[in-house]
């Protein structure tokens, strides 16, 4: 081998060896590295009163409930399951009806989700108003994309979430 | 076609290339730039869910595609410089540093400022904005670097190995929205069944992106001219070039 090809060799090991280590870390903490759970995740385990997560989930049509105040009440879903929020405090500008969030909070005693805060998401599809008014309002309000709410992919939680 | 490429290989050839190219790079880039500008904040429409404030798209998304060329760029060089040691390939990984690292930051800086009144948090340690921060340091790290060395030759080698190293994370940053859940959005252009955006909206985007790059390009040229003669500077041809460094 001459001196190029051993350097060639050399550097492309040292590459491969990093990028495989770099995908079996990633593999190995891929439920660490997700920024939230979703309904379907906690359906599937019992989850400790009162400890404190991110929950994500689309904010269920029809659901949203004010109180008192800032006080409100929704239905969060991952297209899969569906759990009850409560939150009592400032939203941001994208919080609506059929918008992704998620919530940082703790499961009560009845199975409640109290957030302390919610963040909205952003569903990456950008338009002008008259062009939203031409999709159907109905169409709009209705819709429901779940991809962004990926559920760990643990065999017993896909059973869990197939199961009707 | 190789002879004109080992030509041009070399730093004076290439110099006096750069030297060409860079001010029509710059203002096509910059040309492109404006139009983009005037066609996302003038001509395109208000969003339908985020009104005006959705036009900060213009800067932050070019800045992150630049941040991700500009590394691919880099780690590209870094290989040539690596096997091939040619001076000019490392003066490809030295000068782009600094111009990535700069748009890496425009990138984090104009996503908080959206995300404040968008998503109600200025900053989450989700993994692409945390993947992202982690390319700022690799843009960084290659920058300190290159300048604890003394020797240019050895500190370039040495960042070629870091750039390299690091070109792990530009797939990480791409498919973070897709193999983790995240606050981040995902892809808005370059999706299944088309960009989700409304053809107003998108022509300016794309105008602005292709104005980033030739103007990054445009950088990137000068900044490797000024590394070629600081390397050069012994040699015969930045003598002739410059004289007041000889005297």
């Amino acid at each position: 081998m001459t001196r190029r090809q051993r350097r060639t060799a050399a550097v492309v090991v040292l590459v491969a060896g990093v990028a495989a280590a770099t995908a079996l870390a990633v593999t190995a903490f891929r439920k660490n590295m997700m920024y939230f759970y979703t309904p379907s995740d906690l359906a599937a385990r019992d989850v400790p009163v009162s400890a404190v997560m991110d929950l994500g989930g689309l904010v269920e049509p029809g659901t949203l409930k004010h109180g008192t105040g800032l006080a409100i009440r929704f239905m969060m879903t991952d297209c899969h399951h569906q759990m009850p929020v409560a939150y009592d405090g400032v939203l941001p500008d994208l919080f609506r009806e059929g918008q992704g969030v998620v919530a940082t909070g703790h499961l009560n005693a009845d199975g409640t989700f109290v957030a302390s805060r919610i963040l909205a998401k952003h569903d990456s599809s950008y338009m002008p108003p008259n062009v939203a008014r031409q999709v159907k309002a109905a169409e709009l309000q209705g819709r429901k994309d779940c991809a962004a709410f990926k559920t760990l992919g643990d065999k017993a939680m896909t059973a869990a979430r197939d199961a009707p | 076609m190789w002879l004109w490429f080992h030509r041009l290989a070399s730093p004076p050839s290439f110099y006096r290339f750069a030297g060409i190219l860079a001010p029509w790079l710059l203002a096509i880039g910059l040309t492109a730039i404006a139009a983009g500008f005037y066609g996302g904040l003038v001509l395109a429409p208000a969003d339908y869910q985020q009104g005006d404030a959705f036009r900060i798209i213009y800067v932050h998304v070019p800045a992150a595609w630049l941040s991700l060329l500009g590394y691919s760029a880099m780690a590209v060089a870094a290989f040539v410089a690596l096997v091939w040691r040619i001076k000019l390939a490392e003066a490809v990984v030295v000068a782009s540093a600094p111009a990535g690292a700069s748009f890496t930051a425009l990138a984090l800086a104009t996503g908080m400022l959206w995300g404040k009144p968008m998503w109600g948090a200025y900053w989450v340690w989700d993994a692409r904005l945390t993947s992202e921060l982690v390319l700022l340091f690799l843009y960084l790290g290659v920058v300190a670097l290159n300048s604890a060395f003394s020797d240019p030759r050895a500190g370039a080698r040495a960042c070629a190995l870091l750039a390299l190293v690091g070109a792990v994370n530009v797939p990480i940053v791409h498919y973070s929205v897709v193999w983790w859940n995240s606050l981040h959005q995902g892809a808005t252009v370059f999706k299944p069944g088309g960009p989700s955006i409304s053809p107003g909206m998108l022509w300016p985007l794309l105008t602005a992106a292709f104005g980033f790059t030739m103007f990054y390009a445009a950088v990137v040229l000068r900044r490797m001219q000024n590394e070629l003669l600081i390397r050069e500077r012994n040699s015969l041809w930045v003598r002739e070039l410059v004289p007041v460094v000889a005297a």
